[in-house]
């Protein structure tokens, strides 16, 4: 057997080598050429980590941590092969999971060591806590709403945001009695209940649409409540990975409220204060022009520049592989398709690259919203799949629009603008789309994925005659 | 356990700032396995769960570490396993001729 001291130096040694691999491992996520070396390296990292923590020297009983890893495994395979349109819920899941973790751990920590737990390590003892048990309901939260096992309708009622943030002061007042009274052992199970109270409070008034910013926000909150327990158990790694964790929610986030226009206090108070249902408003009964496939298909056959605009009804009805046989028919005809995807379409940050990644569609046709608003102009079909608020020039134009000054595809720019929409219900944020009255506006009525198929009959009948 | 606390603030703040450089620069194309990537990174926090419920100092600690490593366990495998699903479908037109 080792020394203790030669294990605890080979235990310091895996976790530097684990350091810069994660640290690669990040850096090599810039580019899809690279991004699965980057796994790699994080799966290697993780992987000696791990082995060199089982080398130390205070471990007594392995049994129970074979038993925990088995366990851990086992739920860890199928909610790594879930189905793509089911990711957005599966990542709250697994931020819950990591948030449970922390939590777990942070609440042992404090149990071993009081009543004598120093100033600093209570300190951050209860920003983890107070942090990891908030964001284990809240993903919680998320997931259900995304699973819709929960209505995802926002809730709302007078006086939320005072009674949600009250419940957070006071378990952070609480926390800081126990900084000052370590000794107070009877006050620790507050600083775990009311933020879990608060999680569920802070997910409740939270509709489809913010739930990009929301996860973001969770995943950085999960990042943050991982380098706390770094800081009690003195782990730099752990103080590294949650840092890089938390840093990358953070950016998420901030893209996700810009894409929003949302200001960035509203971003970290949980997307607070969205009075989204009273701008429903009454239902109007102005005239739309609709269409049937076939005159869809003829269209699309005689344009030159196509640009599809998917959103989460394209993920609803899972039609991202009717789209991409939509996407070879056109193509096959000399037709120039491209994607145009805004930051926020979808339930998290980049849920519609990884649908049409899914459908295999070449990444290189997916183009970011500046860019594919560069475009437009010179667009002859702009085709709507399920996306509703990213496309509505009140954004650009109507200062009294709830969504006024937030960045838009300018798909009203283009020659013609196709919408595939189940109905004229408004959208998820419950405005009116003036988009939808254009006259150069064809409604395309009907289920997205059935519709893209009828399209692509036609077209491909069409092409043999 | 002596707590260095002003070197892991140092620490704290360079991963930070380096989180921040590295991550900028992730195209939004990758976003979502970004977040599932960071997500198993993040459930490093294991060695900790695995040092405390291995030192089994207390009943109370054994039954929470354990969980705490099934919880952190779940989002290595899970979360390293959908990466690289993900991944593995981007894929460029050039070399697939339509």
């Amino acid at each position: 057997m080792m020394s203790e001291f030669a294990s605890t130096q080979l235990i310091e040694v895996t976790y530097l080598i684990a350091t810069a691999l994660f640290i690669l491992s990040l850096k090599w996520m810039s580019s899809p050429a690279t991004a699965r070396r980057g796994v790699w390296a994080g799966e290697l990292g993780m992987l000696l980590a791990v082995a060199g923590t089982l080398l130390h020297h205070g471990i007594v009983d392995y049994k129970w941590l074979a038993a925990a890893l088995v366990l851990g495994t086992i739920i860890g395979v199928p909610l790594g092969k879930v189905a793509m349109t089911a990711v957005p819920q599966r990542t709250a899941l697994s931020h819950a999971f990591g948030a449970l973790c922390v939590t777990l751990v942070g609440t042992a920590e404090f149990y071993l060591r009081a009543p004598s737990v120093p100033p600093f390590m209570m300190a951050v003892l209860g920003m983890e806590v107070i942090l990891g048990s908030l964001t284990f309901t809240g993903s919680l939260m998320a997931a259900g709403k995304l699973q819709e096992v929960l209505p995802q309708r926002p809730i709302t009622y007078k006086g939320q945001n005072v009674v949600n943030l009250a419940v957070l002061a006071i378990a952070v007042i609480v926390a800081a009695i126990l900084v000052l009274h370590p000794e107070r052992v009877y006050l620790y199970p507050l600083i775990v209940i009311l933020p879990l109270i608060f999680g569920v409070l802070m997910i409740i008034p939270i509709g489809g649409a913010d739930m990009p910013t929301v996860i973001s926000l969770l995943n950085s909150y999960a990042g943050l409540s991982a380098a706390a327990m770094g800081f009690v158990l003195d782990n730099k790694l752990l103080i590294i990975a949650g840092a890089l964790d938390g840093a990358s929610g953070f950016i998420l986030s901030v893209n996700m409220s810009k894409a929003m226009n949302r200001s960035f206090s509203n971003v970290l108070f949980g997307a607070f204060g969205q009075d989204q249902a009273s701008a429903a408003g009454g239902a109007e009964t102005r005239p739309v022009r609709s269409a049937s496939a076939e005159e869809a298909a003829s269209i699309l056959g005689a344009a030159n520049k196509v640009v599809i605009v998917p959103g989460y009804g394209m993920a609803v009805s899972q039609a991202q592989h009717k789209v991409r046989e939509l996407y070879d028919v056109l193509t096959k005809r000399g037709v120039d398709v491209r994607f145009g995807i805004h930051p926020v379409a979808g339930r998290m940050p980049g849920h519609m690259n990884v649908l049409l990644a899914e459908a295999d569609i070449p990444y290189d046709k997916l183009m970011e919203m500046d860019d594919a608003n560069g475009d437009f102009a010179q667009t002859d079909v702009a085709l709507v799949i399920g996306a509703n608020d990213v496309t509505n020039p009140a954004a650009r134009t109507d200062a009294s629009s709830p969504i006024y000054g937030m960045p838009i595809l300018d798909v009203d720019k283009a020659r013609t603008v196709m919408v595939i929409k189940r109905g004229m219900s408004a959208g998820f944020a419950g405005i009116d789309n003036p988009l939808y009255y254009s006259d150069k506006t064809l409604m395309l009525f009907g289920d997205a994925k059935s519709f893209v198929g009828s399209i692509v009959r036609e077209l491909s009948g069409g092409a043999g005659h | 356990m002596k707590l260095d606390l002003l070197t892991s603030l140092y620490v704290f703040m360079l991963a930070g700032f380096i989180g921040f450089e590295v991550i900028r620069r992730v195209s939004p194309l990758l976003h979502t396995p970004l977040m599932s990537l960071t997500n198993a990174l993040d459930a490093i926090a294991v060695v900790g769960a695995i040092i405390l419920a291995g030192e089994h100092k207390t009943n109370f600690s054994t039954i929470l570490g354990t969980i705490a490593i099934v919880a952190a366990t779940s989002n290595i495998v899970g979360g390293f396993l959908i990466t690289d699903r993900m991944l593995k479908m981007f894929k460029v037109s050039g070399p697939k001729k339509s």
